[in-house]
């Protein structure tokens, strides 16, 4: 699906297809027992994002302009390098659910039976992105608000440039 | 606005009150089950861009002026660093929620309660103002 976004040139199908892979993601979720980022993904991805990519085709055009055709010898290199070197990067990772692997011998054990306890909430996700991590959700809210008044600037900011 | 798609609306008001408890549901009940302020702030948003999707720009802005979408964004930050600031004032660190309530197990409760009620308000109020953003142009 995501070689068929890449050759398609209509964007009305590729918002589509897009808006499709992000649900199937979300159910690759579900499986994968994330219950809470299934949730996201699929009223983001699937819902909020495709009707925002769906104005934005209908403001612009939907067509995509046609682009030197031959192949792209450098970016091509760069990416099969990039590629090469993070798939060099994962040898020396620890086996998939490893108990002695760093990541379970930081403080996970620590947030994963003390969490419940001093905060007096079951669910471990929300202790730690609310209570242990409460800095960086700030961070994140802060991240989400500026982003919406980005937009709100630059498209306010373009309306009274043409007079209306 | 023409009168078309008529199942199309009735389901849609059918199901708008659900999709609001919903999201509500996940807001308040993130604290036992999966869920939390993002995820409500977008099922949220998704109620009230269906409800603009289907009945118009313009009913959608009846039901929830943009001046309200733009005050919930401001609001939901303001709470979440006021609960920080509070924490600060009575004698904890910034964001500690210990010293909010009797003991430090309440006083977390609360905190967190607070704090993902904030994150769910900026969050439904970004996602509403961007849509009425986007859905205000004209093609140019």
């Amino acid at each position: 699906m995501a070689i068929g976004i890449l050759r398609i040139h209509n964007l009305f199908a590729v918002v589509m297809l897009s808006g499709i892979y992000s649900l199937i993601s979300a159910a690759l979720f579900v499986t994968l027992d994330a219950v809470d980022v299934a949730f996201t993904e699929a009223a983001v991805g699937g819902g909020i994002a495709t009707v925002l990519m769906l104005g934005t085709l209908a403001l612009t055009v939907d067509t995509e302009k046609a682009g030197p055709g031959n192949l792209q010898i450098l970016p091509l290199a760069v990416v099969v390098a990039t590629g090469a070197i993070l798939i060099y990067g994962t040898l020396d990772m620890p086996a998939f659910g490893d108990p002695a692997a760093p990541a379970h011998q930081h403080v996970a054990p620590l947030y994963l039976e003390q969490g419940p306890i001093v905060t007096g909430i079951p669910n471990v996700v929300t202790s730690v992105l609310a209570s242990y991590r409460s800095f960086d959700t700030m961070g994140e809210l802060a991240v989400i608000f500026t982003a919406g008044i980005g937009v709100m600037v630059i498209l306010a900011a373009t309306r009274r440039d043409r007079g209306d | 606005m023409v009168r078309r798609h008529f199942v199309l609306r009735v389901i849609a008001k059918l199901l708008m009150p659900f999709i609001l408890l919903f999201a509500l549901y996940v807001q308040f009940h993130g604290d036992f089950g999966p869920g939390g302020g993002f995820q409500a702030g977008v099922i949220f948003g998704a109620a009230f861009i269906t409800y603009a999707l289907i009945y118009g720009i313009d009913a959608a802005r009846q039901v929830m002026p943009e001046w309200v979408t733009r005050w919930l964004m401001a609001l939901g930050l303001l709470l979440y660093v006021g609960v920080g600031y509070f924490g600060l004032f009575l004698g904890g660190k910034f964001l500690d929620y210990n010293v909010l309530a009797q003991d430090s197990v309440h006083g977390q409760h609360l905190g967190i309660l607070l704090v993902e009620f904030g994150v769910g308000t900026t969050v439904a109020g970004t996602m509403v103002t961007l849509f009425f953003t986007f859905a205000a142009r004209k093609k140019f």
